[in-house]
């Protein structure tokens, strides 16, 4: 058995898998419930400051299925936590008493100005959390209340005011990063450069999952009206990765701590963000879609795996694939590979040849003989080993990109001699 | 022995039962997620394999998209008896069979059910979603109002074509009224589907007219700018054996006809029922005959199950509903007491290298109250008349592609013309011969 235990920043949980700040860590049952079922640790869902509780809206996810599939990804409009402060900070503080070896991190959220700050954060630390985590990410209804996104899309603002956390509490800060901006590093290097122990990434995308086509309006629906939302699941895991991959190759960043958030489903998910150099990870939708008892195959799956891959701990594979996320202008241009058909496998569905026909190279021919027997053949002249077939095939290792040895040396577009700026 | 035919075997409550659907339409989550499993192949098997060439993937696609007004015309754009072919098809050796969700999980998309899911929506809604084309002035007699007739006289009617159709029985339909098995084609289908052809328009339907009686070719030749024979088939094949006309012995086309046409409850069924034959008439008078409260009901046939006109499916139709099929035996003697029937007596037989069944000359004997043959129907050529003789290849109206007999300007299709005795062949026969009578109307 491999060993999962996780510490990120000062913060130590039995497994990576922590739920997200989100409606499933809004509260002591629900935590508590999370934490029997498995789970290594949990970032509450947002307080904010004390006073009146913000109000939530009726109707607050809306949901993109797919091919009779549900919730490849969700939006919601839900605000922070609706629940007075006080409740929150007394039920935080029994938890963190009853289960000492999970994780528990606090996400906060206030106006943005040192004393409201200060004072969350000390009602905070007195709960014996282990972490406190800003939220800059919110995309909807805080952000215009000069929150939220609307800081983390400032980058001056993130470093100002993870300054002043860093300053009113010695708990580890993570800095909750807004992916609504157009290039992630800088946010990033703003929370490092205030002195954040680790960053959160993503938070939720703003998105309009849909158009209500009776009522013309969007989904989720409040009373006919609707607004943009905070997106994830499924859907925004390519994205997430992506930005992860960007902080975690940045010079300026390469060694902050990450916490990987966005459509993690799977062990496999948490696995890849792992080997981005994510220290934990963090699961809201998955959970929302089965309950907490997918953590089962969390654990299992990922310890499965290390141990089939001779991984004693996290740290064997983590940041591994970082090395191998370049730019495109160093990619070989002299590597070559083509698709090829394994005919015994083949089920004659004919979407790789009618995808290369009508939208790629034309390089899968279709024949027929006289008793209707489809064969569908790769012309490897015409391959450019683009993918699609591979992809489209719905038989697991019928169609496999088979390398080419062409001979040729590695060549890259900075020296090749079609690139114009070549030295 | 013999002679024990009753009705009330089973409760009327039981007989209803047993004449529901065979299987229960799709829920709208049951078409979704089965629509989500078509692959939406490239020059799909499935639509090569339907006799009338539905674009099977795309209607599919069109209810997975919620189309399903889209999805119900693609079909019946194809094929106007889309809702019962639904019902009635053998897919297990047409669409269904060739699946390629078959080559690696041996399931196919259940493509039947999905197209009655997609018709019975539209019926539903009581939309006409096809109109005729402006009138030509041209005229087309059309013999038989069964799927081929009706088929052929709506593609007529939409290409602007004035159509009259001459129906021999009381009602239109043809098999469909008359001959389907009645746990096929619930809840008046037949009759609402004619309802729907002849919604659009321009065909004009004349019952209890027979061609050759009231009817004649020649005359119909002169009086219409073109025919279309849609006789199906007018006789049945006879056993050739002593006392068939005995009280007890039927022809199982006929009594299916009742079946349809009566209320079942009322119906006299054998206490043991024997039914001779291997084709779909066969499995359906037995399952039937067992619906109806028939204690035993054995069907015999002389060859194998392979051979057998019933596809595998039908077959385990009949067993699952309790009919005992016994192969490899050949009737022998027709048993009476009393000019009643008490009992079949068969001989087994083994198949030559021909393939051919031959008698062995070991026999048993089956108690039978009735006797259901149900050994293939033909064509009775008489009322074709005699003046300028049809053309036949094996006994049956000879057509071109185009369903052209050798007599000009009319046109056959359907059962009294070669091939396969299928609703959805009909279908297609009757739709190919609008088209070349279209064209022969337009350009001579």
């Amino acid at each position: 058995m491999a060993d999962l235990s996780c510490n990120i920043a000062g913060v130590s949980s039995p497994n990576p898998f922590w739920l997200a700040s989100a409606p499933p860590t809004d509260k002591r049952y629900n935590v508590e419930r999370a934490f029997a079922a498995g789970w290594g640790g949990v970032v509450w869902k947002t307080l904010g400051e004390d006073g009146p509780p913000v109000v939530n809206v009726s109707s607050r996810y809306g949901s993109v299925d797919y091919n009779g599939q549900r919730m490849i990804g969700l939006n919601n409009i839900e605000l922070i936590t609706d629940r007075p402060l006080q409740v929150n900070l007394d039920e935080i503080t029994a938890v963190k008493r009853a289960w000492p070896d999970r994780a528990l991190v606090v996400s906060l959220m206030v106006p943005c100005n040192e004393q409201a700050w200060k004072e969350i954060l000390q009602k905070t630390e007195q709960t014996g959390c282990d972490g406190v985590e800003l939220n800059f990410g919110c995309p909807h209804g805080m952000s215009e209340r000069g929150m939220g996104a609307a800081i983390g899309q400032v980058p001056e603002y993130i470093q100002q005011v993870t300054e002043w956390c860093k300053i009113h509490t010695s708990l580890p800060v993570f800095v909750k990063l807004t992916p609504n901006i157009s290039d992630i590093r800088r946010p990033a290097r703003a929370a490092r450069e205030g002195g954040a122990d680790a960053v959160s990434l993503i938070n939720t995308i703003n998105s309009i999952v849909s158009i209500d086509l009776d009522c013309m309006a969007p989904t989720p629906a409040v009373a006919g009206k609707g607004v943009h939302g905070g997106y994830c699941g499924p859907a925004v895991k390519p994205i997430a990765l992506s930005m992860v991959s960007e902080i975690a190759r940045d010079p300026q960043t390469a060694n902050l701590p990450i916490s990987g958030i966005g459509g993690i489903s799977s062990w496999r998910d948490a696995a890849e963000y792992i080997s981005l150099g994510c220290g934990s990870v963090q699961i809201c939708t998955a959970a929302m879609r089965y309950g907490f008892r997918i953590i089962d195959d969390l654990v299992d799956g990922l310890n499965n795996w290390m141990d089939e891959k001779g991984y004693k701990g996290l740290d064997d594979f983590r940041g591994a694939a970082i090395p191998n996320v370049t730019d495109w202008q160093y990619l070989d241009l002299n590597y070559k590979t083509v698709a090829a058909i394994d005919q015994d496998k083949c089920i004659e569905c004919g979407l790789c040849h009618i995808v290369c026909e009508d939208t790629s190279h034309q390089a899968i021919t279709a024949a027929k003989d006289k008793n209707g027997k489809r064969t569908y053949t790769v012309i490897d002249e015409e391959c450019v080993g683009c993918n699609l077939c591979y992809l489209v095939c719905p038989v697991p290792q019928c169609i496999t990109m088979v390398e080419v040895d062409n001979g040729l040396p590695y060549l890259n577009w900075t020296e090749h001699p079609n690139n114009p700026l070549k030295q | 022995m013999g002679g024990d035919i009753r009705s009330g075997r089973i409760s009327a409550a039981e007989i209803r039962q047993n004449f529901s659907d065979l299987h229960a339409p799709l829920t709208e989550l049951q078409a979704v997620q089965e629509s989500a499993r078509c692959l939406f192949c490239h020059d799909a098997p499935c639509t090569e394999a339907c006799p009338t060439g539905i674009d099977i993937p795309g209607f599919i696609r069109k209810i997975a998209s919620g189309n399903l007004q889209g999805a119900a015309i693609t079909i019946l754009n194809e094929n106007i008896m889309g809702g019962t072919c639904a019902n009635v098809c053998p897919v297990e050796e047409l669409c269904e069979q060739v699946c390629v969700r078959n080559t690696a999980e041996e399931k196919p998309v259940v493509i039947g059910q999905l197209q009655r899911y997609a018709t019975d929506t539209l019926f539903a809604t009581g939309q006409q979603p096809f109109a005729r084309a402006s009138a030509t002035g041209k005229t087309v007699a059309v013999v038989g109002a069964g799927p081929a007739g009706l088929s052929c006289a709506h593609r007529l009617s939409l290409l602007g074509h004035d159509v009259t159709v001459f129906e021999s029985r009381a009602k239109p339909g043809g098999l469909n009224e008359y001959g389907l098995a009645a746990y096929k084609m619930l809840d008046e289908r037949a009759a609402k589907e004619l309802a729907f052809i002849l919604d659009i328009g321009g065909i004009n339907v004349v019952t209890g007219k027979s061609l050759g009686a009231d009817v004649d070719l020649g005359e119909l030749r002169q009086k219409y700018d073109a025919v279309f024979i849609g006789l199906g088939h007018n006789a049945v094949n006879a056993l050739g054996l002593e006392n068939e006309n005995a009280e007890g012995v039927y022809s199982a086309v006929d009594f299916i006809e009742h079946i349809r046409q009566e209320d079942l409850s009322s119906l006299p069924i054998g206490r043991n029922v024997v039914v001779i034959g291997g084709g779909n008439t066969a499995i359906d008078i037995a399952v039937q005959a067992k619906k109806l409260g028939a204690e035993t009901v054995t069907m015999v046939y002389r060859r194998s199950p392979a051979q057998m006109g019933a596809t595998a499916y039908e077959q385990e139709v009949a067993q699952t509903n309790g009919v005992l099929i016994r192969t490899h035996a050949q009737p022998l003697r027709i048993l009476t007491e009393a000019a009643t029937l008490s009992a079949v007596e068969f001989e087994y037989t083994e198949l030559n290298e021909n393939g051919q069944p031959v008698g062995t000359g070991e026999s048993f004997t089956l108690p039978a109250d009735q006797l259901f043959k149900a050994i293939g129907q033909t064509l009775d050529t008489t009322p074709l008349g005699t003046s300028e003789a049809l053309e036949l290849a094996s006994g049956r109206i000879r057509v071109d592609q185009g369903q052209r007999t050798s007599l000009t300007g009319v046109w056959a299709g359907g059962d009294c013309t070669p091939g396969n005795d299928l609703t959805v062949i009909a279908v297609q026969d009757g739709k190919v011969a609008a088209h070349s009578i279209d064209e022969y109307l337009n350009h001579g």
